[in-house]
């Protein structure tokens, strides 16, 4: 399987989002989330929050390349704060 | 409700639209490459029925096709099979991540064939599957079992609970009410969803190209090649055209009665 | 309806589930992977960060074919939609002449991709094509082969011939839906034909609508087999989409680390739109069952 060409820092993102999703559904399980309708006007439980701060971080990574020289770990800062506001008001 | 005299004008004038160039296609197969390139006419002066028989008697030509129906035929088959049971499950039931599972499926869908077009070369040529009519029919799988899903969930839910509820009470075991009752009963659907399958499948070029070189080249992947040689036939061109519509044409007849109630559901 | 819950569901659900992962998962996992190396040969690989990404990103490359891909799809959304809808309101009613336009229309839907592309060349074409022939009759200077402004209007009459008919028959689908009482209120109420579309026919069509216009965005948005037969990106890379951009990176000059950091950029802009999509139809789906 060498056509893969996996590295360390993949494979650690991978096993990250396989995780959190193995967290989720744990979660899910024991303590059930009720959606609620929020800041954007949909109605978005916990998944759909995970699932809208990784598209959301994705976005702002992209454009931190896109658009600055400094380095990426001040995109990552955003990001957290980013995925404050959705879990706390979408 | 007020008639429109417009109507019958616009609909006939948008009927013209859709039928002139399909019927220069079909024109340009029956003339012969002089007649092509040579005269302008708008009827064939040399009916000709030349071109048809180069691809019926070259098997370069006309294994294309046989490619194109095995892997197409394949594809329908599984798409169907693994997506009868899961619709039934989200048209039934609710289940731990149901909704952001079906939204999966449909990015699937919604994804460019683009994507993945390489990383299925690599995928396909490791495990040696590459050129052959199977590794084209999973490929297809990527769109088109979603779209399954998608098509048999939404006849699904026309069908009353009571139904299964009873034949459950009657002593029926899953499997058996499965295939015995409730298969008959969304035929409709089913037909609905084996035409889109064979559809989506019969039209798509990219992956199909990519993932075959000799052995299971479709139709077509041969008609690409055939434009951009240098000396362009194009009357053979043509009539291998107007020979991969008719496929379609058959189809949609037979499908006709149901078609505008898939098109209702928005769910192509 | 009520549906219940079951978690045993999960199993009817399986088997969709490992094929869709395997055609899915795992060519997306190896895409991600390639996107941060260089390869060489295609079995050597170097770590290679950000790099790919950082220079498509600063690239004209990719935000040309991006705003092509952007004008290419309004303009087809400009164009289908209106057009759509005036064939749906012309359709007739019911009988075999309903029937007929039904078949009919639906045809050009069910031909191959790369035939729709064969039929415009062929069609468009100056020397042998009926169209290409009657336009230079008329005078204009008309080649879709060597001018760019020829090339993109025979893309978008090509686009607008393939798929205008599957906003008809959406459409046409929802009128349907409308009861005769509301035509025959109308018409004591003596309302113009213009009211009657904005009050009644529009409305009942919102939800058909909306589907239609996210389903030709999101596929005009991945087209590729068209446009390649048609002018094969050109003249020059005047109708160089993001898929015929994509796969002229990958499968043309098989650079794998910059043609996998375009997929994922690609592929991220496609998940933010279906999620859009998404939302809508579900959000559309529960007003109906309400109303």
């Amino acid at each position: 399987m060498d056509w893969i060409a996996w590295t360390l820092p993949t494979a650690l993102f991978f096993a990250s989002i396989a995780s959190a999703l193995a967290v989720m559904s744990l979660l899910a399980i024991k303590r059930p989330s009720t959606p609620r309708v929020g800041a954007l006007g949909i109605e978005t439980a916990r998944g759909d929050r995970l699932f809208l701060t990784l598209l959301g971080s994705a976005f702002i990574n992209l454009a931190w390349i896109g658009f600055t020289d400094l380095p990426q770990y001040f995109a990552l800062g955003i990001c957290a704060v980013f995925a404050f506001c959705v879990f706390r008001w979408v | 409700m007020k008639k429109l005299r417009l109507s019958p004008i616009i609909m006939v004038a948008y009927l013209l639209f859709l039928l002139v160039p399909i019927y220069w296609l079909v024109i340009m197969s029956l003339k012969p490459n002089s007649e092509i390139l040579g005269a302008f006419t708008l009827f064939p002066q040399e009916l000709t029925f030349e071109n048809y028989r180069t691809i019926l008697t070259d098997p370069s030509w006309y294994m294309g096709f046989v490619n194109s129906f095995i892997y197409v035929t394949m594809n329908t088959i599984i798409s169907l099979c693994v997506a009868l049971p899961a619709a039934y499950a989200f048209s039934r039931y609710r289940f731990m991540g149901d909704n952001h599972l079906f939204f999966w499926l449909l990015t699937n869908r919604m994804a460019p064939p683009a994507v993945f077009a390489l990383p299925f070369f690599q995928l396909y040529s490791s495990v040696n599957l590459f050129d052959t009519h199977i590794a084209v029919a999973l490929a297809h799988c990527l769109f088109n079992v979603p779209l399954a899903v998608w098509i048999l969930e939404g006849f699904m839910r026309g069908v009353p609970r009571e139904i299964d509820e009873t034949a459950f009470i009657d002593g029926y075991g899953f499997t058996r009410f499965f295939t015995r009752i409730f298969v008959p009963m969304i035929a409709p659907g089913i037909g609905v969803a084996a035409f889109f399958c064979f559809m989506f499948s019969w039209v798509e070029l990219l992956l199909s190209r990519t993932l075959t070189s000799v052995d299971a080249k479709p139709i077509t992947a041969i008609m690409t090649r055939t434009v951009s040689a240098s000396g362009l036939d194009w009357g053979v061109l043509a009539a291998a055209g107007v020979l991969t519509i008719i496929p379609g044409a058959i189809v949609i007849y037979f499908v006709r009665g149901y078609i505008a109630k898939g098109f209702a559901l928005g769910r192509v | 309806m009520e549906k219940t819950a079951n978690q045993r569901a999960w199993f009817l659900v399986l088997p969709v589930l490992l094929l869709v992962a395997f055609s899915s998962v795992i060519p997306m996992m190896t895409v991600v992977n390639y996107s941060f190396q260089d390869s060489f040969g295609g079995n050597e690989f170097f770590w290679v960060g950000l790099e790919w990404y950082r220079e498509l990103l600063r690239s004209e490359r990719l935000w040309d074919a991006l705003g092509r891909q952007l004008m290419f799809s309004s303009i087809i959304l400009l164009i289908e939609i209106p057009l759509g809808i005036l064939v749906a309101l012309c359709m007739p009613k019911k009988g075999w002449l309903a029937s007929l336009c039904l078949v009919l229309m639906a045809l050009p839907l069910l031909i191959p991709y790369n035939v729709v592309g064969t039929i415009w060349q062929v069609f468009a074409r100056s020397d042998i094509g009926l169209l290409g022939r009657f336009v230079t009759d008329l005078g204009f200077e008309y080649n879709y082969a060597q001018n760019a402004a020829d090339a993109w209007v025979t893309v978008v009459a090509m686009d607008v011939w393939h798929w205008t008919s599957l906003v008809a028959l959406l459409c046409y689908a929802g009128l349907r839906s409308i009861p005769d009482a509301y035509y025959q209120a109308a018409e004591i109420d003596q309302a113009s034909r213009w009211s009657v579309f904005r009050h009644i026919e529009l409305p009942k069509m919102r939800g058909v609508l909306i589907i239609a216009v996210l389903l030709r965005f999101m596929d005009s948005f991945m087209i590729y087999t068209e446009p390649f037969v048609l002018t094969g990106g050109g003249p020059g890379n005047a109708t160089t989409f993001l898929s015929i951009d994509l796969v002229k990176m990958a499968l043309g000059q098989f650079d794998l680390g910059p043609a996998a950091a375009f997929s994922l950029m690609y592929f991220l802009v496609i998940l933010l739109i279906s999620y859009v999509f998404y939302t809508v139809m579900i959000a559309s789906d529960k007003e109906e069952a309400q109303s």
